[in-house]
């Protein structure tokens, strides 16, 4: 393995963070303060980081939820700060699938309503998706089916019915749904076994391949890291002060 | 979207039911106060109709309709029946009806009266009277009792009655040497007609035959025998109903009557004098209204009781929805949509209780008082009620809806809880 600053040109790149700093309102000091921070295109990403050190205020910034106080976010050659209000969750609708921790899913929703729940608000997403199987229902199924579960018999079972590995499960389908370039999962493995836990990381890997997707994959646990294409320290990333020390990459 | 808002409302269907039941009660009890209150104002209104004036001795418009229609209240004079001949042959004058007060019996006013008084008198929608059981006065001691006479002393047809002097309900005189029979009972009006004793003119003259200047002569006292022979025309009544052949003369004939020279007299029309007496007695259905209107604000401050306190274990939901592309103003508008749904819910089942509540109470008053209410198709005032409760519930809903899009804003994708 050996150590890499990300020097590479902005155009290859599906993610560039430069001088980013973001301050939720009552802290005292800054959660994000990242100099650069760049993700090529179609990697796998390990993003490590213990709890309280940013990551998910990070991926909040990255899927455009969350405006950065100061710095350049670009997504997909875009810099979100050239997009307003509606138009930002839109972007974030065609071009990113989010899998959480836990509790993905809206429990009052069926499997199929969850799966396809990025198609509201993605008419790309949605045109994708009904044009790879014919018909968003299909495309449901075989997402399900991929990811090894029973597509005929969840289908229309309600979401809290599952169980938690099950939920992960379905959350990717919905994440996946319309293949979006960007697939960022904010520690999904956490709540698994390491049976399950493993099972999952290999349907989503060969998934996210299967789709040409880039994934930013987020977890303290460093035991996943060398099943990815890179991997990143947030705290280093994130307190880095000068130039070539503000990440740390590891390529395979 | 409306899916969404849909089942989220399903999946919490215990305390949504109970906004929604809230919000129901509040509309079903406005709209049932709206509606007794305009129809209170009708039957009021409608207490006497079809007749042009009423005339009196001269006081008050309000004193004259009291005394003379609702039996409240005592005349501070009488008229002549001079004067009461003399304005029933006017030629304008299709028919009088002469009313003699003063005498009650238990608690219940006795109305000396002609046989034009079931002829003509009119209430409700041009309602006639009609007779439950028995005659109109067929002897000079018969008496009619109206209907709620009858049932709450348990009148029947053939008992005898003795009228008391004077209208107190203790220590009064009574004529006992004249008792009355009951002839014939009246159908229920729901109308002060049901709490009046009626018997003939002659029938008042015969029991005050002995009674000289408001005191009963001391004797023996005159037999009834005796009182059927002699003349029994009275000297004086206490008011009359005018009926006239056109509505067109009835200021003529009522400005006629107020410069009468031979005695100072009132005329009123009695839809107009209603009218000022429910204006006087009215502040109290504005008082219900208004308390109507406040339940009314409980159930839309329950409402956002029930969102509000919704949000804080649904912000998991939240940041789900923004994960996968919702705005925040999405997110508004979904709880914006929920509390609509909720309102909706609630006026629909309000409404269907209130329509069968009024069909309910218009069956009873109907058996009970025979009070002829209004049909109960929705109208235009209890839709404008609807949608000023619906505009009301959208502006109660948007106070959560703006609270879950400031929270979906700060939270970002952390799934708090």
């Amino acid at each position: 393995m050996r150590q890499e600053t990300q020097e590479t040109s902005p155009t290859a790149a599906l993610i560039n963070l430069e001088r980013v700093r973001f301050s939720w309102t009552a802290a005292p000091s800054p959660t994000i303060d990242i100099k650069q921070f760049r993700v090529e295109a179609g990697k796998r990403v390990f993003l490590r980081g213990p709890s309280g050190s940013g990551k998910t205020t990070l991926l909040s910034l990255v899927a455009a939820v969350i405006p950065p106080d100061k710095g350049v976010i670009e997504i997909a050659g875009t810099d979100l700060s050239t997009l307003q209000g509606a138009a930002r969750d839109r972007f974030r609708a065609d071009h990113m699938g989010i899998v959480f921790q836990q509790f993905n899913l809206l429990p009052f929703l069926s499997v199929a309503q969850n799966v396809t729940l990025p198609c509201r608000f993605s008419s790309a997403r949605r045109q994708r998706a009904q044009a790879d199987s014919g018909s968003l229902e299909a495309e449901v199924c075989r997402l399900l089916l991929a990811l090894k579960l029973d597509a005929g018999a969840l289908l229309h079972r309600p979401a809290m019915s599952l169980s938690v590995g099950q939920q992960q499960r379905v959350a990717v389908a919905r994440a996946l749904i319309g293949r979006p370039p960007l697939v960022i999962a904010d520690e999904p493995t956490s709540a698994l076994d390491t049976d399950t836990r493993d099972a999952f990381l290999e349907l989503l890997f060969k998934e996210i391949d299967a789709t040409g997707a880039s994934l930013l994959f987020v977890s303290h646990d460093k035991g996943l890291a060398e099943r990815f294409d890179q991997q990143l320290d947030l705290p280093t990333l994130n307190r880095a002060e000068t130039p070539g020390a503000d990440m740390t990459l590891q390529d395979r | 979207m409306l899916d969404i808002a849909w089942q989220s409302l399903r999946n919490r269907w215990s305390t949504a039911l109970l906004a929604v039941f809230a919000i129901a009660i509040s509309v079903a009890l406005i709209l049932t106060v709206d509606q007794v209150r305009r129809d209170a104002r009708t039957a009021f209104v409608q207490t006497v109709s079809g007749t042009d004036l009423v005339v009196g001795a001269r006081s008050g418009a309000v004193q004259l309709l009291l005394y003379s229609v609702f039996r409240i209240g005592n005349a501070t004079n009488n008229m002549s029946w001079q004067s009461a001949t003399e304005i029933a042959e006017r030629r304008e004058v299709a028919w009088t009806i002469p009313l003699s007060l003063g005498d009650s019996y238990r608690g219940y006013r006795v109305l000396g009266t002609n046989q034009g008084y079931f002829t003509h008198y009119r209430f409700g929608r041009d309602r006639q009277l009609s007779l439950s059981d028995g005659v109109v006065f067929d002897d000079l001691f018969d008496v009619v009792l109206g209907s709620e006479v009858a049932r709450e002393l348990e009148h029947k047809l053939g008992d005898q009655i003795i009228i008391a002097h004077g209208t107190g309900s203790v220590g009064l005189a009574t004529h006992d040497n004249q008792p009355f029979k009951v002839a014939g009972i009246l159908a229920p009006t729901g109308t002060p007609v049901d709490r009046t004793v009626h018997v003939s003119l002659e029938g008042i003259e015969a029991v005050h035959v002995d009674w000289r200047n408001g005191m009963q002569v001391q004797g023996e006292g005159t037999s009834a025998d005796v009182i059927r022979d002699m003349d029994l025309e009275p000297s004086e009544i206490t008011a009359m109903m005018v009926g006239l052949k056109t509505r067109g003369t009835v200021f003529r004939v009522q400005r006629a009557i107020n410069n009468y020279r031979a005695e100072p007299l009132l005329a009123i029309l009695p839809g107009v004098a209603l009218q000022q007496l429910w204006d006087l007695v009215g502040v109290a259905e504005t008082a219900l209204l208004a308390v109507s209107a406040v339940v009314v604000l409980a159930g839309l401050i329950n409402l956002i009781s029930v969102l509000l306190s919704s949000l804080a274990e649904r912000r998991r939901e939240m940041a789900i929805l923004r994960s996968a592309g919702a705005s925040p103003g999405t997110i508004f508008r979904l709880l914006c949509l929920e509390s609509t749904l909720l309102a909706l819910a609630g006026i629909v089942a309000g409404f269907v209780l209130h329509q069968l509540t009024i069909q309910l109470v218009s069956a009873i008053l109907s058996t009970r008082f025979g009070m002829d209410l209004p049909s109960h198709l929705p109208g235009v005032s209890e839709l404008l009620l609807c949608i000023a409760i619906l505009v009301g519930a959208i502006i109660a809903g948007a106070i959560p809806a703006w609270r879950a899009y400031r929270q979906s804003l700060a939270d970002g994708m952390a799934q708090r809880t």
